[in-house]
């Protein structure tokens, strides 16, 4: 009982840190404080909010390990899919507000624009995760599940790549994220041949 | 002739009428000259394609709320971007790398005194006070497209004079062929110059006959008021049909060279931004489409225009001259 309200608690604590970031743009929009070029902020925010949580789902299970903290497991799928739902809305925005949905110009920015290709393909790739995170997708896949899952680093690799690509010169933040992600994958690797001696990292 | 004169402006608004000076601000001494002294003068067409609204004679210490600004329109029948966005949102990395970094950043910066140093391949070199620098130019209000290399575009009124009037006064050498810029280094008053994040101190340049043309001006108010420190106090260089990192701010020297100055941003990303740096639909960023800009305050982006718009008046200083290849 004791540990059923916990994860009421925490899962609580996701939604509200997950809505904070959409409730901050409406918020800000509603007050007029977006700035000179708001359309500009709202897509980059949605797509640092997308990012950051990306991250964060990816550390939820080294922290787990690290801290014994088993609690934290059931937190992934929440996250992951709030860092999928801002995702979505950072390239509905760039469709739809940005570009007006401009289809000619999409087109054009997505074969010929490589930050937005890898941006894109991160999104794309993110779509059968989502779709599949539900406990019977996870039964119907079995093993497959968790390999198909994998790509979620593949993707946010991808996000960070568009992001460090998408600076004009300044490149400390994506350089940051592209750091935690290397950690992070570092310590999956090092985990992953912990457990199987011999064998490659997959 | 195709002045374009809002009907709203009254007649007397721009007949000059006196010279005001401002000392404890400052003010060039010929401030005042008609408009119709300005078109005699040479200055007619680029001022007149840049949507020029004469109101000579007039002293830089305006508020915004002096004037209404709210009839003013470009030639294209433009409105101005809002004040309050064109001093809200700035490159000028010597403040951060972020858009409102310089309004938040920049009021370490003490435009009074300043002093600019001209020299280089000229006859009459010397280092001036403010005042006296600006002393043989013929201040005006322009108003100029100002687009930006991230294919975002304001409209601002700027307050300043023909870069012209004071190249000749220092009589560039006839080996002369460029104009270089620099800007402040001084980490205490400009914060961000202690990030490595450009190489200090900002360089730009144009070459002597893009820098003798009509439409570049140096600017020293906006809205009929002193440049606020983020706009690049309390002088500035505009080139209204290239892209807007070409206008530094904040200018200590002016030097004239035979070799092409080495900009800042051509330095940092050569492959990305070159010395001419022409606003073009036709040559895309590397990264990025230039086709298209957002206009601040609009929801639907505009078609990029040639020279930002400004082509009758400066397509002749690149004939010949494929603008891929010197981008």
């Amino acid at each position: 009982m004791n540990k059923k309200r916990r994860l009421l608690l925490l899962k609580g604590l996701v939604w509200l840190l997950g809505l904070a970031p959409l409730a901050w743009l409406i918020w800000r929009g509603f007050t007029d404080r977006l700035g000179a070029n708001p359309i500009e902020q709202v897509l980059h925010r949605l797509g640092d909010t997308a990012l950051i949580l990306l991250l964060v789902t990816l550390s939820i299970t080294p922290v787990r390990r690290l801290t014994g903290w088993t609690s934290l497991a059931p937190l992934r799928r929440p996250v992951g899919l709030f860092a999928f739902f801002y995702l979505t809305m950072h390239f509905l925005w760039y469709a739809v507000v940005d570009q007006t949905l401009d289809m000619e110009f999409i087109i054009e920015d997505i074969m010929e624009r490589p930050y937005i290709l890898v941006g894109f393909t991160a999104w794309l790739l993110l779509i059968p995760l989502a779709i599949t995170s539900t406990r019977g997708w996870i039964r119907r896949l079995k093993k497959n599940w968790q390999r198909i899952h994998r790509l979620v680093y593949v993707a946010t690799s991808l996000g960070a790549l568009h992001f460090y690509w998408q600076v004009k010169l300044d490149t400390y933040w994506p350089i940051v994220a592209a750091t935690v992600l290397a950690v992070l994958m570092l310590l999956r690797i090092r985990w992953s041949r912990q457990s199987r001696p011999g064998s490659p990292a997959d | 002739m195709l002045i374009r004169k809002p009907n709203d402006i009254p007649s007397s608004e721009i007949t000059p009428e006196r010279v005001y000076i401002n000392r404890r601000q400052f003010i060039g001494k010929s401030a005042g000259i008609a408009l119709g002294g300005a078109a005699g003068s040479g200055l007619i067409g680029g001022a007149i394609a840049g949507g020029l609204v004469g109101r000579p004679g007039r002293a830089m210490a305006q508020t915004p709320g002096q004037r209404d600004w709210s009839a003013v329109r470009t030639e294209r029948d433009e409105e101005l971007t809002p004040f309050e966005d064109v001093t809200s949102y700035n490159n000028f990395y010597e403040f951060g790398t972020q858009k409102e970094d310089p309004a938040r950043n920049a009021h370490t910066l003490q435009p009074r005194p300043w002093s600019i140093e001209v020299g280089g391949m000229c006859a009459n070199p010397g280092v001036y006070g403010l005042e006296e620098f600006v002393q043989p130019g013929k201040m005006e209000d322009r108003i100029y497209r100002m687009r930006c290399v991230e294919a975002w575009s304001m409209v601002i009124p700027w307050y300043g004079f023909a870069l012209k009037d004071v190249i000749d006064r220092a009589e560039p050498l006839g080996s002369a062929r460029y104009v270089e810029f620099k800007t402040l280094v001084d980490p205490v008053q400009m914060p961000g110059q202690r990030s490595r994040v450009l190489d200090w101190p900002y360089v730009e340049g144009l070459r002597l006959d893009e820098a003798r043309h009509p439409l570049a001006i140096l600017a020293t108010g906006v809205y009929g008021q002193d440049l606020p420190n983020q706009n690049g106090a309390p002088i500035r260089l505009v080139v209204p049909w290239k892209y807007g990192f070409k206008g530094i701010k904040s200018i200590v020297s002016m030097t004239f060279t035979e070799q092409p100055p080495y900009n800042s941003w051509q330095r940092a990303i050569s492959s990305e931004y070159g010395f001419y740096a022409n606003v073009n639909p036709e040559v895309n960023h590397p990264r990025w489409s230039q086709a298209r800009e957002r206009r601040l305050g609009e929801f639907n982006r505009r078609e990029t225009l040639l020279f930002n718009g400004y082509v009758d008046q400066v397509a002749g200083l690149y004939a010949g001259m494929d603008l891929r290849v010197y981008y």
